[in-house]
């Protein structure tokens, strides 16, 4: 797993040999009169700023990562890299980085810790796993997870015998669009998602904020069509980035998006703008989708939107017009209200209709032939023992997947119904700021024999851990192989470009190693991960020291973008067609075409608490990075400007946020801003770190999740919806 | 003489500051200084608004007040026709930095000033600048403008192009291109 100094340069080499690397490059290794050690070296990686997941080429000098560049070749990156993409140096040499194990010496929650050595931390966690196990149950030890680390800690949740997993990817986030695309057209949307935007000729954006959500190819495609001039339609309570590139920007009423999706609907079906051919020949249900959406006329979604019927119709009319070639985006963090997985099922069928689904400049289509993977359960070859007691992590609701509901397992431990929850493994996820109601949280970490973090930074929930393991950064590492699904498929390695730094370690390696102390050997048999992905390549059929030199390799013959309209398509759906009406929905109690329901309002005084991102920061994790610090310290509370001046505020004033439970934030201050509708408060995500060990994240700006105490579920995915708390503002 | 300039098509960006971050890592430039920044001008009442955001540098101005404030000739027009600097004669006095009327320069902690070079290291290389080349939305776009063929005289040819503050008479060679709104914000 040393990487030496000759490696890089064989790797280098290599690389230029096989045209990543500009010919210039030779000619600079080999320049005479300069000492070799300031000869950079490029080494092709994946990026994990994000879960996006780009392909990266990093610049070393004298073994310093001095520069990230975007992989050429790589479809997510496309030879750019977005701002968080060019900070992984900040991550890599942030020295408030986690730099050996620690275990826990004050109470929880004091940060206070002594250092320990990896056997001690290992033995310690395991001892207590172990005896969990013989006590309560292998289930009584649950997982929250992020990241590429995941690939390895399910792989030992399942091997321990747990199914309690819980992603903050799934409920907190796209676990409704995923399930409403499923439902509708047998495949979720993707990751990345297969929008075509750079063919479409209409983007409509729901509350989905391209530029402040700064996926790297998203966003080239994005301003490709519009170079192209494809017209946006953005609806949002908010005058976003991308609503200032729209040609119409409806400031929608929060809470009330499937009123107008409904609305939209219903003046595609009956103005008959909708693709007829497609209709008949690829979905199911139309008739009585007609039939439910003659009530949502584009007169009453003005009452409950806001938004004047004849924008309405407008805008419904550009869509038609331009069918197929309209994407209406699904968008990805979805869990808003309790309408989450129904909302999204309303955009699903707009889709279908303007037959935009499998046609160009709408949605394409996953690749074909897929190849068949080849993971680590496949690897070690021994099967998951199966569990005994149900799996609380799925909860009450009935399409929920096996990426959990967090919320779910907080309350099972809180309560310990339907069984006692006693350890929590958290590997990757800040669980204090993605989760809703933090105060539940803490209190369930308080009934817990064994609380563990695996990660690279001190976040605030590594407070609370009674053994902590210091993961090394993505550019320390390697990970298992990405399969990556864009157009085509392609396979990406992420391999170290320079050795790990202080005592910290793969979080393949740390799986590995708690794994063997558990008694689960024979689920990790190899020394060396390079010996996984070397099996894995030859069974892929393509050659381990080729993915290295070239960092991605596209799979030929795997594009599948659109349909091929001569021969019969079956969808993976009951039917085996596009289902506008929804048999599954209905068997399983539900609306099975979309429901308008009314959401609370904000009581007087009060404001709906809306959050989102911005683009130099991936949720709370990089808040302390220093190169992305740099760019953007603390958040600012958007206010209108008539709200402000009403309560007598000026831009930059510090202010503190009251929820409507009495939660106060911390300090933060105003943005002064037109672009906002007056019944909101907007907050950027991921800020007001509560931990001391992050020297520069401290208490700078406010935290939306510690005000998001309440939150709905969705009954069909149970996906969570946060937006549903409400704010007042004080002075600070 | 090359006559390198960039062509900013504001519709285009969307204020993902890769640039930004780009520059500082590719120049190494001291932290808490910026050789560049993506600017935010929003106008209008909510819900009629319009926003710009723009990209600001150093526009490597043909008629540069910097070099004719310096007094030790640091501040240079260099052989590719872009402004540079030469650390070594930089006395830093700031006289420049008073003379920029863009805001475009800062004294390093070295003690010298500084700026945007247009990545002089990468043009040497036939390579775009740091900025250019990370661009998200291709919204910066950079080449010679005497060469007919380059997508910039291309562009420039085709949309009507704004400088920044042209009543400064610094003849800027970074120019903006708004095709909605032609003629700037
Ligand atoms: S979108 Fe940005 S942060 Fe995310 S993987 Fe790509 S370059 Fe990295
Ligand atoms: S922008 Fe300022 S620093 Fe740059 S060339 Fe013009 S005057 Fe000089
Ligand atoms: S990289 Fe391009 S799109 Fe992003 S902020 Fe800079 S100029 Fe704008």
């Amino acid at each position: 797993m040393v990487w030496s100094r000759r490696d890089f340069l064989k790797i280098a080499v290599a690389s230029t040999g096989v045209g990543i690397i500009g010919g210039t490059q030779v000619d600079k290794l080999l320049g005479l009169g300069r000492k070799p050690e300031d000869k950079p070296v490029y080494v092709p990686t994946v990026c994990e700023m994000c879960f996006w997941r780009c392909g990266v080429i990093a610049k070393v000098v004298n073994g310093k990562v001095v520069k990230l560049d975007g992989h050429p070749e790589h479809p997510q990156s496309r030879g750019k890299l977005c701002a968080r993409g060019h900070g992984g140096i900040g991550l890599l040499y942030d020295p408030d980085r986690l730099k050996h194990p620690l275990i826990r010496v004050g109470e929880r929650g004091e940060g206070k810790f002594k250092k320990a050595s990896w056997d001690e931390a290992f033995n310690y966690v395991a001892e207590k796993m172990l005896k969990i196990k013989e006590t309560y149950g292998p289930e009584a030890m649950a997982l929250f997870t992020h990241g590429t680390i995941s690939t390895y800690f399910v792989h030992l949740l399942w091997a321990y015998g747990s199914p309690n997993l819980g992603m903050p990817s799934y409920a907190l986030c796209r676990g409704a669009r995923d399930i409403a695309f499923k439902l509708t057209f047998g495949s979720p949307v993707g990751n990345p998602e297969r929008v075509d935007l750079k063919n479409s000729k209409v983007i409509v954006l729901i509350g989905f904020h391209i530029g402040e959500n700064a996926h790297n190819s998203m966003c080239q495609e994005f301003t490709e069509a519009l170079g192209n001039g494809a017209t946006v339609i953005v609806v949002d309570p908010r005058f976003s980035t991308v609503a200032s590139k729209a040609k119409y920007w409806l400031p929608i009423k929060p809470a009330t998006d499937l009123a107008l999706l409904l609305a939209w609907i219903n003046v595609i079906i009956n103005e008959g703008l909708y693709d007829k051919e497609y209709v008949a020949k690829y979905t199911v249900g139309f008739e009585k989708l007609a039939e439910a959406v003659k009530e949502y006329t584009p007169q009453w979604a003005e009452k409950e939107t806001e938004i004047p019927a004849g924008l309405i119709i407008e805008t419904a009319r550009i869509m038609g017009k331009n069918k197929p070639s309209v994407v209406i985006h699904p968008g990805r963090h979805t869990a808003w209200y309790e309408d989450n997985t129904q909302r999204i099922r309303a955009i699903a069928i707009l889709t279908a209709l303007l037959g935009a689904y499998g046609r160009p400049g709408g949605i394409y289509l996953p690749p074909k032939n897929p190849l068949t993977g080849y993971d680590l359960s496949d690897f070690c070859g021994v099967p998951y023992p199966e569990h005994q007691k149900p799996e609380i992590n799925k909860g009450p609701y009935p399409f929920t997947e096996e990426e959990g509901v967090i919320p779910e397992i907080i309350k099972a431990t809180l309560t310990e119904n339907p069984y006692p929850i006693k350890g929590w493994l958290i590997t990757g996820t800040n669980l204090i700021k993605s989760t809703p109601n933090q105060r539940d949280t803490i209190e369930a970490i308080k009934k817990l024999d064994l609380v563990v973090t695996v990660d690279m930074m001190p976040f605030d929930h590594v407070l609370y851990a009674d053994v902590v393991l210091p993961e090394c950064t993505y550019l320390e590492r390697y990970d298992d192989i990405f399969e990556v699904k864009e157009r085509s498929i392609g396979l990406a390695l992420r391999q170290p470009v320079v050795n790990p730094m202080y005592d910290t370690k793969p979080g393949w390696w740390i799986a590995k190693e708690l794994g063997i102390r558990l008694g689960l050997k024979d689920y990790f048999p190899y020394q060396d991960f390079e010996d996984y992905l070397k099996a894995k390549c030859q069974v892929l059929g393509i050659s381990f020291e080729e993915l290295k030199q070239k960092g991605y390799i596209e799979i030929p013959d795997t594009a599948n973008p659109y349909l091929d309209g001569t021969s019969e398509v079956k969808f993976k759906t009951p039917s085996g067609k596009i289902e506008l009406y929804s048999k599954q929905l209905e068997e399983a109690g539900f609306p099975p075409i979309p429901q308008y329901t009314k959401h609370e309002e904000p009581p007087q005084g009060y404001f709906r608490l809306l959050y989102g991102r911005v683009p130099v920061h991936t949720f709370s994790r990089t808040t302390n990075n220093p190169s992305l610090w740099e760019l953007m310290k603390e958040n600012a509370a958007w206010v209108n400007a008539k709200v402000a001046k009403k309560l007598g505020l000026k831009n930059g004033d510090y202010v503190v946020l009251v929820n409507q439970d009495g939660v106060k934030s911390n300090r933060v201050k105003i943005k002064v801003t037109e672009r906002i509708r007056p019944d909101c408060v907007y907050v950027p995500h991921g800020f007001g770190s509560f931990s001391p060990m992050l020297k520069r994240a401290y208490l700078n700006g406010a935290d939306d999740q510690q005000l998001i105490t309440r939150y709905a579920v969705d009954p069909v995915s149970g996906s969570v919806g946060m937006r549903v708390n409400f704010v007042k503002i004080e002075k600070a | 003489m090359p006559r390198y300039v960039m062509v900013i098509d504001v519709e285009k960006c969307i204020g993902c500051m890769a640039c930004v971050i780009a520059c500082k890592k590719e120049n190494g430039v001291a932290d808490g200084y910026f050789r560049t920044r993506v600017v935010e001008e929003a106008r209008g009442e909510f819900p009629y608004l319009r926003m710009e955001l723009r990209s600001e540098l150093c526009n490597h101005c043909e008629i540069a007040p910097c070099i004719d404030a310096c007094p030790t000739r640091a501040s240079h027009r260099a052989k590719d026709g872009t402004v540079q600097i030469d650390h070594k004669k930089c006395i830093g006095c700031k006289a420049c930095i008073l003379a920029c009327p863009y805001d475009a320069r800062y004294i390093r902690p070295d003690g010298t000033a500084d700026k945007c070079t247009f990545c002089q290291h990468r043009i040497k290389e036939g390579k775009k600048p740091a900025c250019v080349e990370t661009c998200l939305g291709k919204s910066r776009i950079f080449g010679d403008l005497d060469d007919p063929e380059s997508d910039v005289a291309k562009l420039l040819k085709r949309y009507e192009a704004a400088v920044r503050l042209e009543w400064a008479g610094t003849k800027p060679r970074v120019f903006y291109i708004n095709k909605k709104f032609p003629g700037g914000f």
